[in-house]
């Protein structure tokens, strides 16, 4: 009998602690509106409703859990359609992490399985808005874009290698207290596919790739950081599985 | 005599059993078959339909919206001269599938309606909408990309895909006014490919 209430004391206490972590681990955004590089119609402010986002990008601790509760997603298993070839590229085994990157982002991950993995939590990928929103916070405002020291932190990231090495919580977190939004990977967002830029080197100017694709422009090119992130956006495939491409989850606000 | 007439039909009834075996093996889904896909679709007939219920068809597949005014017409009318012109070359099971990206509003009457205007009634014509989910899933498996301009406008690519009888992507075409005769020669080459 005194066994069994240590047992259940045990368990409680372990769901308490988990639980306090994993609230932890979310931001709660409130909403507003901004406007966008890309929106609808060029210079249209653009609405973002409440919504949680985790602090920090899926590390692959995480996200080895993740695989070992859902077989289906590791790497011997996957579905080539849903992720391709490297996808998870650098772990040593199914269920082995690459050496001494446990609390560094999971990258090599697929659209597919970034969104498998944030349904298994209850959760969604942001929205390319969302991310964008919770992106453009600096450490003290919540619209930093016209910082230039901001979007130059931001530009010298990107050029800097290998940072998808490094840890979670490098550097600290912005307003909305979120983590890496810029520094470290790029993420996956859910409706990636909807970042369209034409008129660069396919043929004929895109008019024949695209309905109404005089209505897609830059708003801001001045947002040279923005822009990268939207070019980038757009080269990508769902299967694809990068090694600087990793993704967090985010919910909607009850 | 008889007794070896009688060993060569055993020998050759075994032969046939395995290579109906291997038929079946083949069956089983390749990696790269769009019938991973586990979402159920509506038809413009209201009927509830998995993607995997077409396999063994070759598929033409194209994603429209039907309050579209520009590009859309033009995509279906060149889906409707794939068809006339493979219909002319080859026979076989094949249907031709224009996916909705507005699933919102792009009701099964909706679908009726746009597949009686245009005349596109016979049972090679399927039309389907899903969910905002399941659309995206599909358009991410075709590398078509769209977004919503207005309530009732999307910006897309005009992206026609085929897929062999077990669902692997063989073929695109992408543009408007594009000349579609590679479209048609892959379409009856798979027709006239037997498993």
């Amino acid at each position: 009998m005194k066994r069994l209430c240590w047992y259940c004391f045990l368990y409680i206490s372990s769901l308490s602690v988990l639980h306090s972590v994993c609230a932890a681990d979310v931001a709660s955004l409130n909403g507003g509106k901004y406007v966008p590089l890309y929106g609808a119609k060029s210079g249209e402010e653009i609405t973002v409703r409440s919504f949680s986002l985790q602090t920090t990008p899926v590390t692959h601790e995480a996200y080895l859990q993740f695989v070992r509760t859902h077989p289906e997603w590791r790497r011997s298993k996957v579905k080539r359609i849903f992720a391709e070839k490297s996808y998870l590229q650098d772990w040593t085994s199914d269920l082995k992490i690459p050496p001494g990157r446990k609390k560094s982002p999971v990258t090599h991950v697929s659209w597919f399985a970034a969104k498998a993995y944030c349904k298994s939590k209850g959760m969604r990928l942001p929205l390319l808005k969302e991310w964008e929103y919770a992106a453009m916070a600096s450490t003290e405002k919540f619209d930093a874009r016209q910082d230039p020291e901001f979007t130059r932190s931001i530009l010298a990231g990107y050029e800097t290698p290998k940072t998808y090495l490094k840890e979670v919580k490098h550097d600290p977190p912005n307003i909305h207290k979120v983590y890496d939004l810029h520094g470290l990977v790029w993420e996956w967002v859910d409706d990636f596919n909807s970042v369209i830029i034409s008129g660069e080197s396919r043929n004929d100017g895109d008019k024949g790739l695209f309905c109404a694709a005089g209505a897609v422009g830059a708003t801001d090119l001045a947002n040279y950081a923005a822009f990268m992130r939207y070019a980038f956006r757009s080269s990508l495939k769902a299967h694809f599985a990068l090694k600087n491409l990793g993704f967090r989850c985010a919910k909607d606000k009850e | 005599m008889l007794k070896r007439i009688h060993i060569l039909i055993l020998f050759m009834s075994v032969l046939l059993i395995c290579s109906d075996l291997q038929i079946v093996l083949a069956q089983e889904l390749d990696e790269m078959s769009i019938y991973h896909l586990p979402a159920k679709w509506e038809t413009q007939n209201g009927n509830v339909v998995n993607l995997s219920d077409f396999k063994g068809n070759v598929l033409v597949a194209v994603m429209i919206y039907t309050s579209c005014k520009m590009a859309c017409p033009v995509l279906i009318g060149e889906m409707k001269n794939i068809e006339a012109s493979v219909k002319k070359k080859a026979t076989g099971d094949i249907k031709y599938i224009l996916v909705s990206i507005d699933p919102e509003r792009d009701t099964p009457e909706r679908l009726k309606k746009i597949s009686q205007d245009y005349d596109m009634t016979g049972e090679q014509w399927v039309f389907l909408r899903g969910n905002e989910e399941t659309t995206r899933d599909f358009a991410n498996l075709l590398a078509v990309k769209y977004r919503q301009i207005s309530p009732k406008d999307f910006s897309h690519s005009n992206i026609i895909s085929v897929f062999d009888k077990g669902g692997i992507l063989v073929h695109q075409r992408e543009g408007l006014n594009v000349d579609s005769e590679e479209t048609i020669d892959q379409i009856v080459t798979l027709l006239n490919t037997k498993e």
